[in-house]
Order: C-alpha cells, then structure tokens, then sequence
C-alpha cells in the first residue's frame, strides 16, 4: 500500500464509509447525519486536490495504476487516471460538499436516506472517472441511474414520477447496447484493460458497429439532440442539487466516454461518422437555444441551454485535433461550474418562493443585491462572456472546428448569438424590472449558507476565465496523445492537428496571460516532440 | 451385468444421496413418533440434514460414475447440488415462521420438501434416461402434494390441481422424448448415446426425441412455451411453497438441462440450438410484457422467474464452456435474489394477512424502511443494475452469447431486460414515491436473517463472493468438457 497504488481507491471509495457513518445513525439526528456527509464530501474533495497535485501533468500516460483480475477473465480491478479523467475527478469531488450545503434545508424529509443516496451517488461518479476497466466503467456508468432514479422519485417536485421513469428508461435502453459492444470488444481484444484497449485495434467492419453502440448510450447521457427529451424533466423536477449533480456531472460522463472511448478506440468509425455527429451538434445548438429562449421555468431554460452547451463539446470532441478536443475539455469543466451554479442559483429563489415560473420574479436587484451579482456572474459564464471560463471553452472547440468544417463553426456561432438572447433575457425578467409582486417584497438576500456555496464558485468561474492554464496543462499530454494516436490511425500527419494546438492557445489566455499561454505551448510542443522521438 | 457396488466404500460418490434418503425416512418416523404440535423441530431436523448433505457433498471431491452408469458425480454436479441444496434449505426456514397461517405446519411437509430435494439431487447426478426420469418423478411428485399442501384452501388445490395436470402432461412428453431417443440410439445410457450419435450421425427420429425431452424439462424450468403454469401456481400455492418452487427446483432442472444439451446431445447442437434459442427469446419477451399488467406480488415474481430462465438461457444457447459457466452463475445469483425476495414478502404482513397485491405496498418505505430498501435493492439486482450482483449474471450470460456470435439473441435480451425494468420498477415506486397506506406488523427474525445475508450478497457481490464464485463456476463447467 503506497499512496501511487492506494489513493485512488481511497478517493473513490471514502464517500461509501460516510454512508456507513449515515447508516447507523439515527433517523432523527438531523444534524448528524447532515455533518457526516458534508465532511466525507470535503475529505474527499482535499484527497482529490492533493491526486491533481500529485499529478505529473507532463506523462500523457495513466498514473496511480493499480492493475489485477478478479471476476474470472474478464472484470478486473483496474484504475488510474489520465490528463482527461483526473479533472472530472476533481470536478465530482468539488460539487459534492455544494450539494449537501444547498440541500441543509431544503431537504428535510427522509434526509438520512437523502445522504446515503447522495454519498453513494458520488462513489460511482467518481468510480466512472477512475476506473481503467471496460466492464466496470459500465458498472459505474449504469449504477449512476439507480441513485439517481430515486433522487429525482423521491425528492422530486409534482411530476416527479414521470420525469424519474424517463431519466431511466432513456439512459437505461442506450446503455444495454453499449453494454453488448463492450462484450464484442472484449472477445475481439481478450481483455477489458481500458489501457490495453487503447492501443488495440478494431477491424474497421467491427469499428462501426461499436461505435453506433456507444453513441447510442453515450448520446442519450451527453445529451445530443435528438435524445435529449428526458433531460428538461429531469432537471425540472429533481431538488436542486439533483439538478446540479445531473448537469455537472452526469452529462459529462458522455463527453468523457466519447473521448475515451469513441475517438482513439473506434479512430475509422469516428473519422466517417463525425460529419454526422457535427450536424447533430449544430442542430442542438441552434434548435436548443431557440427552444431555450420560450421557456417560462427557469430551471428547464437552462436545462436546455445544457443541451447547447453539450453540443459545442461533441463538436469540439469530434473535431478531432488538439484545439477542438483540449477546448471540449475546457467547456465541459467549466460547464460543470456553470451549470451547477445556475442551478444553485435558481435552488436559492426556490427555497424562498417554491416557484420556478419566470413570470413569478422580477425585481430581485432590489432586495438581494449579492443574489443579483452572484447570478450575474454565472449568466455572463454561460453566455460565454470573455473574462469567465464559459468563453474559453466555446472558443476554443469553435476555432477547432473551423480547421475541420468552417460550415460548422458558423453554425456553431448562432448558438453564442442564442445564447446571450435567452440568457441575457431571463436575468433581465428575474432580476430587473420593478418590484411589483407582493409576495417578493420580503424576500431575503443570501444568507452564510448560501455565500459559502455561490461565492467559491464565482471565484473559480472568473480565475479560469482569465487563467485558464491549470486545466489546459492538466489536459495538454494526454490530448495531445489521443490527438497523435487518432490522426495517424486515419491516416493524417499527427503534426498538422496538434500544431495547431500552439499559436491559438496564445490567445486563448487572454490580457496580460501570454506568460501561461507559452507555458502551455512549452507542454504541446514537449509533447510532440515527444511523439517525433517515438 | 455385475453390479460394480462391491462394499460400502465404493459408493462414496454417491454418500451425499444416501445420507439423504435414510435422513428423510428417519424424520418420517420421528415425525409420527412425537407429537404433531412439534413440526417446528422436524423442520430445524430436515435444515440440518440438508445442511449435513451440503457439506458431505462438498468435502466428497470424487469423480466417479456408478451404479453401471445411471450416476454420475462430478464437478458440475456438485456445484448444482449445492445450489439445490442451499434453495431448499433456505426455503424451509422460510417456511418456519407464521407456519399455522401459511398452512405449512404440519410435519410432512419438511419431509416433502427433503425427498423433493432427493429427487432433484438424483435428476443433477443422472447419466441415464431412467435415472433422469426417477429423479424427476420423486421431485415432481412430492411437489405436487407440497402445492396443495393447504387442503382446505380452494387456491392452493387449485394450483396443486393444475400442477399435477400440466407436470404428469409434461412427464409424458419427456418420457416419450426418452423412448424416441432409445428407438433411434439404441441406447438409454447419456454417455453411450453421445457415441451413438457420434458414429451413426444424426436422424430425425433422434431429432425428435432431443425436442420432445428439452419440452419436458422446459416444463420444469417454465420456459415459455411451457410457462402456462407457473403464474397460477406461484399465486395459489402458500407462499413458503411458491418459494421452495422458485428455487431449487430450477436448479436442478436448469443443471439438467445443461448436461442433457451440452453432453448427450453435443453432436448436433446446430439443432438444440435453435430450440434453446426460441425458449430463451420466447421467455424473456413474453415475461417482459406480460409482468406488466399485474396486480399481484406473486405473479410477478412468477413473469420474473419466467424472464429469468430466458436469460440463463441465453448463456446455454451460446452451447460453450463459457456459456455453461455463465449459467451456473447465473443460477447461484437467482437463488440468492430469490430467496431474499421471498423473505421480503413473507415479512410484510398487515394485519388482514400477508401482503398480496403491489398497492399495498405503497409507503412501505417509511413504514418498514429495512425491509423495504432491501425489497428495492433486490428488484434493481432483478433488473440487472450495476454494481448489483443481478448484473453480474446478466454480464456473463451475454458474454458467452457475444462469444457465439449470436447478435439478435443479445440485442432481444438486453432490449427486454429494459421493459422488464418496467415492473420492477413500479414495485420500488410503489414503496418509494407513494404515501403510506398500511402498517405492517413486526418482521420474525429468521426472516430478517435471510434478508440481511441475500442484500449483502446482492450489494457486495464484487467484493465479497464474485471472485470465489466465478472460480467454482469455472471449474463446475470445465468439468462438462
């Protein structure tokens, strides 16, 4: 037992002791109960800062490996972590102790169960992100459902029922394919040691097949239109940490799979099928934003301004080189702070008014001024305003897929031009106007509890919007690897998609920041380098 | 011929059978013996000699066939009789509390449930069509008289009724599937007809016979088309007997169904194939949509059941040592599930009875959390849900069918495994998002027992017996090749 061989396993497995803690503890001891996962959750969290610090972000490789068999030939405990997956961990990690504080009051029937199933939740988002098993990536991917399934049932708002059965039954038909295609690849390559799969590879017939597999399941979970129909209820009707669990978190599990799995293990398939998965992101969108703009809840609005979030990160994801794919990285990371804020956000009018209607605000400056400013912040985010971690995300995929197909990146564009027009529009109708509605008259500002939870995530929103190499670097070698390895298996120069990786990446660190841009260039270049050696 | 049992010695292989048989008439006599109020203590007695031939069975590693070559002991055999054996025994303890109610109280019925359990042990161990069919009757029989063992009950003579009816119909057919594969083999020995077959190819006689024995004993494990059954009867019978049918006998009809397809007729698999393959789609579809509609626990356990066996032979259809395998997992995860879902519902009681119909378990969440969150776990594992060990079986079975090749098999499968969620998911919905409507009275403990070790097994299956469980199952199926 080292710390390279056991933090992993710590990590993903501590929050399973806290629900041990919740378990046997009384019903009644609110607090308690209450407690104990908040401190798993930010144990948890410091482990997972420290794993990125000891992150040597330079090895494009997987570190902290720890590699045996254990169900007879097939299912094996594997987990490490590459530049891609070390981020989500930490991304998984941070929102947690978020979603207990939002829900400190707001969840106050059956809050023991309500934790247990939390903590459990968060051992297999963060299993997801760790393993380096094909087999038990399905086994976290789909157990994420179950928990989640009783989140939105149980705590959920009127229709809860409906939306809980089709969060379900949607993820639930996708993946049993992905689970048939991850059986083929096992027969096909004898093993399901995702690093070994990596360099296997497929025959092209089979290639196909596979990846329409995964699509079907990781297209339902990303969401991309048209699958996104179970998304918007949801959101809607799961408590708000729910929501922030779904939208930071859960969608991302697409993204993560289409780069772990689709692009370097299905190279051929990817290179023909991503004209398809281009137009199926311009038109979510297109489509999402302008479906976006007529929403009257404010939690479903921005659950579809999810869904045109997503669409810029399988754009950038399938784009192929190493801007498109480092910038998809970006925008689902800072989709991650984003939209959980958002969500946060609307949980802390929610609690007071327990409405979501549009038309029930208006006015909020007036009497919660730090709300007001708070959410401002993160509507200029999810705009994509430069100087907040939104813009480099869509920058980035957007100058990524101008190299590939210019048609995209200017179908691409409306969905920027969209996506201030809702957002722009819903901040104005909760927030502006004059106070006219009785019961808005007392409403309070934001209390201790709630600065905790908006303030930090301000911060980070702003710090990676002007700095935004921390995340880059972390990403650079393993992309960069991935970018190398999917361009020579279809048959392009690997320097001519990751030399495009430098100059723009000048840019993408804006006012004053050169410094950091060339730090990242020094990494992109080191790593081709790297790769000319080899 | 000689007989080839020269002393005592020479039938170790066959001890676990033998302790068996004298075990139950030695509780016959008991049993008449003492008096008729103390049926608890022959049941505890018939747990205990189950148990006892459970570990005879497991510290007697002979391989041997006997008794010129009716028996057969070896890997596979002893893996299923445990199996069979841990089913039966945790049936019975089911059996034990509010015994008055459920109508299982008198003494006999433990002795039905042991020589059942015989019967089964002999049709896992047969290498000869007669050997088979004696196994099956002396199982068939005592089940019979355990389905109606609540005389007074117009459902419970119902359901033994329809049993009878149906299974003696069933016997036919197996017995003339016998007869046709001896007139065309020449043979009634499996291993003998394996080389028959082998050297004088394959007849339609022959084929005719394999399809008319695999309906028998689909009889047994209510695949569908032969499933007509199993709803009526799971609902009629007492509870505590529902259970021990769900169990035990499926195993060892399952096992041998396994050594029928994978031994005796291995030469023209092409041809069982394509029956297994239709069993297995019939029964995971027909189970997926016809669960649905119902109102009543107990026949929907009975569509789960039905599903189930489509999925264990969704791994036998691949016909590999990967595919057996598969199965023998498979089985050993069902007998886990299902006897945790049977303590669940024998648990629940109103005051009016035990609990019969879906509604009434709304709220159960709040009322009787324990119970409930394992009742919940358990339909997710009956999905198949990671990391719960239903996805496990599920993984291995498929495994073995992507292994063959056999795509549309597959696809069918996990398609129907999803609308099967369906109705699980309403038994969890039921007990998680309703209000309460009823208050349950309080759980005995054997009960809590088995529920608490079925969950933890459920939960924990990748950490705590996969691994060893996988082992067994390998070696079980290395043992058919």
């Amino acid at each position: 037992m080292t710390f390279e061989n056991s933090i992993l396993s710590i990590v993903t497995f501590l929050p399973l002791l806290g629900a041990a803690l919740v378990l046997v503890t009384p019903k009644t001891a609110l607090n308690a109960i209450r407690w104990t996962a908040l401190v798993t959750t930010l144990v948890t969290l410091a482990l997972s800062l420290w794993i990125w610090a000891a992150f040597d972000a330079s090895n494009p490789g997987f570190q902290f490996v720890v590699n045996y068999p254990w169900l007879g030939d097939s299912i094996g405990y594997r987990v490490g972590v590459d530049g891609i997956s070390v981020l989500f961990v930490v991304l998984s990690a941070l929102l947690m102790p978020f979603c207990i504080l939002a829900s400190w009051e707001a969840i106050d029937k059956r809050v023991k169960e309500y934790m247990l199933v939390f903590l459990i939740l968060e051992v297999l988002m963060i299993g997801v992100f760790t393993t380096l098993d094909l087999a038990m990536f399905y086994v976290f991917f789909e157990g994420t459902l179950l928990p989640m399934f009783l989140i939105i049932g149980i705590w959920g708002g009127k229709r809860r029922i409906q939306a809980s059965y089709k969060f379900f039954f949607y993820t639930f038909i996708g993946s049993v394919l992905m689970l048939l295609a991850i059986m083929a690849m096992y027969w096909n390559a004898g093993t399901t040691d995702i690093s070994r799969l990596l360099t296997h590879q497929f025959p092209e017939s089979m290639q196909i097949w596979l990846w329409l597999a995964f699509f079907a399941s990781l297209a339902v979970k990303m969401p991309m239109w048209p699958f996104h129909r179970w998304l918007p209820e949801a959101h809607v009707e799961a408590p708000t940490a729910g929501s922030v669990i779904l939208a930071a978190i859960l969608l991302k599990l697409g993204g993560y799979g289409f780069l772990r799995f689709s692009l370097p293990m299905f190279p051929d398939a990817s290179a023909q099928l991503s004209n398809f998965v281009f137009v199926l992101s311009v038109a979510a969108i297109i489509i999402t934003s302008l479906v976006a703009l007529v929403q009257t809840d404010i939690k479903k609005l921005i659950a579809y301004s999810s869904v045109a979030h997503m669409g810029f990160v399988t754009m950038g994801i399938f784009a192929g080189n190493a801007l498109g794919i480092q910038g998809a990285m970006f925008q689902m990371i800072s989709h991650g702070l984003v939209s959980g804020a958002l969500f946060l956000s609307v949980g802390v009018i929610y609690d007071r008014m327990h409405t979501r209607d549009i038309e029930a605000y208006g006015g909020l400056v007036e009497r919660m001024p730090r709300y007001a400013f708070a959410f401002m912040v993160f509507t200029m985010a999810n705009v994509g305003l430069p100087g907040t971690s939104g813009f480099v995300g869509e920058f980035l995929t957007m100058l990524g897929v101008f190299q590939v197909n210019t048609w995209v990146a200017f179908g691409a564009a409306f969905g920027v031009i969209f996506s201030a027009g809702y957002a722009l529009w819903l901040y104005r109708r909760v927030v502006f106007g004059a106070l006219t509605k009785e019961s808005l008259k007392g409403i309070l500002d934001l209390n201790l509890r709630e600065k905790i939870i908006l303030y930090p995530l301000i911060v980070l929103i702003i710090v990676f919007g002007f700095y935004p190499s921390p995340i880059l670097d972390t990403t650079a070698a393993s992309v960069n690897n991935l970018v190398s390895h999917y361009a020579t298996s279809i048959g392009l120069d690997p320097a001519v998609s990751l030399a495009d990786a430098r100059a723009p990446l000048e840019y993408a660190a804006p006012t004053g920041e050169g410094r950091a841009g060339r730090r990242t260039c020094g990494r992109a270049c080191c790593a081709l380098g790297e790769h000319r050696e080899l | 011929m000689n007989s080839d049992v020269i002393d005592f010695a020479s039938v170790a292989p066959a001890y676990p059978e033998l302790l068996m048989a004298v075990g139950a008439l030695v509780l016959v006599i008991l049993g008449v013996a003492i008096n008729k109020e103390k049926s608890a203590l022959i049941s505890w007695l018939a747990v205990l000699l189950i148990a006892a031939t459970g570990v005879v069975a497991l510290l007697n590693p002979a391989d041997a066939v006997l008794f010129n070559g009716v028996f057969i002991a070896d890997a596979f055999g002893r893996y299923m009789k445990l199996l069979v054996l841990g089913g039966a025994a945790l049936s019975l303890i089911l059996a034990m509390p509010n015994s008055e109610t459920n109508g299982v109280h008198k003494f006999e019925y433990s002795i039905l449930a042991v020589l059942a359990t015989l019967g089964m042990m002999i049709m896992v161990s047969a290498n000869d069509l007669m050997s088979l069919y004696i196994g099956l009757e002396l199982q068939s029989l005592a089940l019979y008289v355990m389905a109606a063992i609540k005389r007074d009950d117009k459902r419970a003579s119902e359901a033994g009724l329809k049993y009878f009816v149906l299974g003696a119909l069933s016997s036919g057919m197996l017995l003339y599937g016998a007869s046709l594969v001896y007139g065309f083999t020449g043979h009634t020995n499996l291993t003998e007809i394996v080389g028959a077959i082998a050297m004088e190819g394959r007849s339609i006689g022959l084929v005719f016979g394999m399809v008319f024995l695999l309906a028998g004993v689909a009889f047994k494990i209510s695949a569908v088309p032969f499933h007509m059954w199993t709803p009526d009867v799971y609902e009629g019978a007492p509870t505590p007997v529902t259970a021990f049918f769900a169990m035990a006998p499926k195993v060892a009809a399952m096992s041998l169904m396994i050594r029928l397809v994978m031994d005796t007729f291995q030469p023209i698999s092409h041809d069982w194939q394509q029956v297994v393959i239709f069993l297995s789609i019939a029964s995971m579809v027909l189970a997926a949509f016809a669960a649905i509609g119902q109102k009543s626990i107990k026949r929907l356990i009975a569509y789960s059941s039905i599903g189930h066996v489509g999925f264990a032979l969704v791994g036998l259809s691949s016909g590999t040592q990967v595919g057996v395998e598969g199965v023998a997992i498979y089985m050993a995860i069902y007998v886990t599930m299902t006897a945790g879902l049977f303590a669940c519902i024998l648990s629940l009681r109103t005051e009016d009875g035990y609990v019969e119909n879906i509604e009434d378990l709304a709220g159960a969440a709040q009322t009787r959390p324990f119970v409930a969150a394992i009742m919940a776990i358990l339909m997710f594992s009956l999905i198949g849900m990671p990391p719960l060990a239903g996805f496990f079986a599920k993984w291995h079975v498929f495994l073995a069918a992507i292994e063959a090749n056999l795509y549309v098999l597959s696809v069918i499968g996990v398609l129907a495994s999803a609308v099967s969620a369906y109705y699980y998911l309403r038994v969890v919905k039921t007990m998680y998002f309703d209000e309460p409507k009823s208050t349950f009275i309080a759980v005995p403990n054997e009960l809590n027992i088995i529920l608490a070790v079925s969950a933890f097994l459920v939960v924990t299956y990748y950490f705590s017996v996969g691994s060893v469980l996988t082992n067994w199952a390998h070696i079980a199926a290395g043992s058919l090749f």
